[in-house]
């Protein structure tokens, strides 16, 4: 039986028809965009196609806005770091809890290591954020803020909109990480606050290797890569063509499927939250389940941790990924789940899964038969576990 | 994903010796709820001679904890309990042919929890002084504790230091920032972090003749022999070029994970102790 993928906010499956576009680009038509003849000529076109389906995509005024960069980490850094260098005289960063690492552990260096004060919006259970805390903290000081617009592990989506245009408020400039969001969630940016905002090829069905950053118009910006006038010397080096030709093609595709992720993806994600829950007593999804991405499922299997859960999925032939310590090789649980104050023990136990617009029914059906029986395989090992609940007498072992 | 070894596999998908064991003289939990781990391991003890019977085990954690557990019980089914306190750690991973080094901290729970099982059946108090911090040098699973006990206890002030003391950084050189990192918030340093250290090769004089540079990298390769052989494996000079040194890693040294480590580890020493960028190259079988 084929193997079940249901992680695709980790990494998506290129598209063939991103693939077949992509192809010609490395054999026929590899020119070098900036070269005066028709080898180059050609490819220059097929980037300016590609900019303006990645503008489309996101509802920017303007395809000079798009800057392709390697990857989100990269748009990432170069968007705070520009923020920084053009507004000296404001010296504080905002963030939240739940930002992806490529956002917390960058704000975090600058805060140690470069003297920004930085603040780190909590979250509640559900992973929402407390608007009035936000605007408490804003100030003449703030030079940026960085709000993801979906989070990785539990699809809970941010108040971008709102809070960019409180960020504009105080003149502060407003990023957003909208890696889990594009393709998923309708982005208009044209008719928002939002200054920069980062997407990731990989997670909407491109390949790895490619992103691609917005700047707004007139906004100011220093690069963080200098060297050549590629992207109008927003970011020098030379362009990956057959990267930018697929994210060109992946972004269209992402627009034509929309409303299925809201459709039919959606209704697969139910159908397998509901279908694991019904079966398996103590869990719970985590997140924000009223106001999150269609694709995202994350559930939290209490008594037991989560490697040890995937460790089993994978031998069942179904791909997900856990919060827990042991999957990351660090001693702390997914400091999402830390920051939402899910309890150790459950937080250890969290099993992500993401869909995609080419997951199937038959796949869930299957998802939804082999879960339970891990979960209940694991528990028997589990020394919290009793028979069919929480081990009457309470485990409290000695802590290291 | 990790690369378990087929025997951590089979351990965790068919554990032995798992679940409750009713008629249990001696009882050990231990745990460390924020890395994800805990474990409960019962024996049934024979009083008259001290020898366990049975072990069982329920344990919270990942596939390694599970694997690491259920080697336990095997390893000390039948054992006397003081044979038994013999087992270490390393053992446990020995007996898995292996753990990946930010796992190796599975292996010592089991340990602690037949420490603490032993020290309940002989009416003891086991405590528990092991800590742990991040996982810093990859190479030679060094912890962030480690590295900060021992900065603070000598004083040190370089990463080049600490690579003496602990051998953290002394092989891939990845994790030197975060050594940097640790010597500053140790030391309490208001400024920055130290510059990088210079490259690690200092140019020295050069051995006067070709005999006395092969003596030099003879005598290198002998401080290492020890370290070597302690993990059951050994190492042999080849041949010596001007740019490269060729020799032979025998017994436990062949196809471990840690081969690639431990090679990158001799040929930093080689090439400080020598002065010269020299490339260390391994040959399965020369000639």
């Amino acid at each position: 039986m084929n193997a079940i993928y249901l992680d695709n906010n980790a990494t998506t499956a290129c598209d063939p028809e991103v693939v077949s576009a992509m192809l010609p680009f490395f054999t026929e038509q590899y020119g070098n965009p900036s070269s005066m003849h028709q080898f180059g000529s050609r490819v220059g076109g097929a980037i300016a196609e590609a900019r303006r389906e990645v503008q489309a995509l996101l509802g920017a005024a303007h395809d000079s806005e798009i800057v392709f960069t390697s990857c989100a980490t990269e748009s990432n850094n170069t968007a705070i770091l520009s923020a920084l260098k053009v507004q000296e005289g404001r010296r504080e960063i905002i963030t939240s809890a739940v930002e992806h690492p490529a956002i917390l552990s960058l704000c975090k260096h600058l805060a140690e290591h470069e003297g920004y004060t930085l603040h780190v919006l909590p979250v509640d259970g559900r992973g929402r954020i407390d608007l009035g805390y936000y605007e408490n903290l804003l100030s003449e000081q703030t030079a940026l803020v960085s709000i993801t617009w979906a989070n990785n592990e539990t699809g809970t989506l941010f108040p971008v909109l709102k809070m960019a245009e409180m960020a504009k408020g105080v003149g502060a400039l407003f990023h957003t990480d909208a890696v889990q969001a594009a393709g998923k969630a309708p982005i208009n940016l044209k008719d928002s606050a939002i200054d920069m905002l980062s997407i990731s090829g990989h997670k909407l069905h491109a390949p790895k290797g490619i992103g691609a950053l917005y700047l707004r118009r007139g906004m100011r910006y220093r690069p963080m890569l200098r060297g050549g006038h590629q992207e109008r010397g927003r970011r020098a080096g030379t362009e990956n063509v057959t990267g930018i030709v697929g994210l060109g093609i992946a972004a269209k595709l992402a627009r034509e499927h929309m409303q299925a992720e809201w459709t039919t993806v959606k209704r697969l994600r139910d159908r397998l939250e509901a279908g694991i829950l019904l079966q398996t007593p103590y869990a719970f999804v985590t997140g924000d389940t009223e106001n999150r991405l269609p694709n995202t499922a994350n559930i939290a299997f209490e008594y037991i941790e989560g490697e040890a859960i995937l460790l089993h999925l994978n031998h069942a032939g179904i791909a997900a990924s856990s919060g827990s310590a042991c999957t990351s090789g660090s001693l702390e649980p997914s400091h999402v789940m830390r920051a939402m104050g899910i309890p150790y023990t459950a937080a250890h136990g969290t099993v992500r899964f993401s869909l995609s617009r080419y997951t199937t029914e038959a796949e869930i059906d299957r998802a939804i038969a082999a879960v339970p029986q891990i979960i209940a395989k694991l528990r028997k090992l589990s020394p919290y576990w009793g028979e069919t609940g929480p081990a009457q007498k309470a485990f409290q072992p000695e802590y290291a | 994903m990790w690369d378990y070894t087929e025997k951590v596999k089979d351990h965790f998908f068919n554990p032995r010796n798992a679940g409750e064991l009713k008629e249990a003289n001696a009882v050990g939990e231990i745990g460390s709820i924020s890395c994800g781990d805990a474990l409960r391991l019962q024996l049934k003890v024979d009083p008259n001679n001290d020898i366990i019977l049975d072990a069982r085990f329920q344990t919270f954690g990942c596939g390694s904890a599970i694997a690491s557990s259920s080697a336990l019980t095997e390893m000390i089914k039948g054992k006397t309990l003081d044979e038994a306190l013999q087992v270490s750690n390393q053992d446990i991973a020995d007996f898995l042919d292996g753990l990946p080094p930010e796992k190796m901290h599975c292996s010592v729970m089991g340990r602690e929890a037949l420490q603490a099982a032993i020290a309940n059946y002989r009416g003891e108090t086991f405590h528990d002084d092991h800590e742990e911090g991040e996982l810093v040098c990859k190479c030679f699973a060094i912890d962030s504790k480690l590295i900060e006990d021992v900065v603070r206890a000598n004083q040190l002030t370089t990463v080049e230091q600490v690579t003496h003391y602990t051998k953290a950084g002394g092989a891939c050189a990845t994790c030197h920032e975060k050594i940097e990192n640790l010597i500053t918030k140790v030391l309490a340093k208001v400024e920055a972090a130290p510059a990088p250290e210079a490259p690690a090769f200092v140019v020295r004089p050069q051995p006067s003749g070709k005999l006395a540079r092969l003596k030099k990298i003879e005598a290198v390769i002998e401080t290492i022999r020890p370290m070597l052989q302690n993990d059951h494996g050994d190492i042999e000079l080849v041949d010596v070029d001007d740019m490269h040194i060729f020799v032979k890693l025998l017994g436990g040294c062949v196809g471990c994970q840690m081969e690639k480590m431990t090679l990158a580890g001799i040929e930093q020493k080689l090439r400080i102790e020598l002065g010269e960028p020299i490339q260390l190259v391994p040959v399965s079988d020369w000639g």
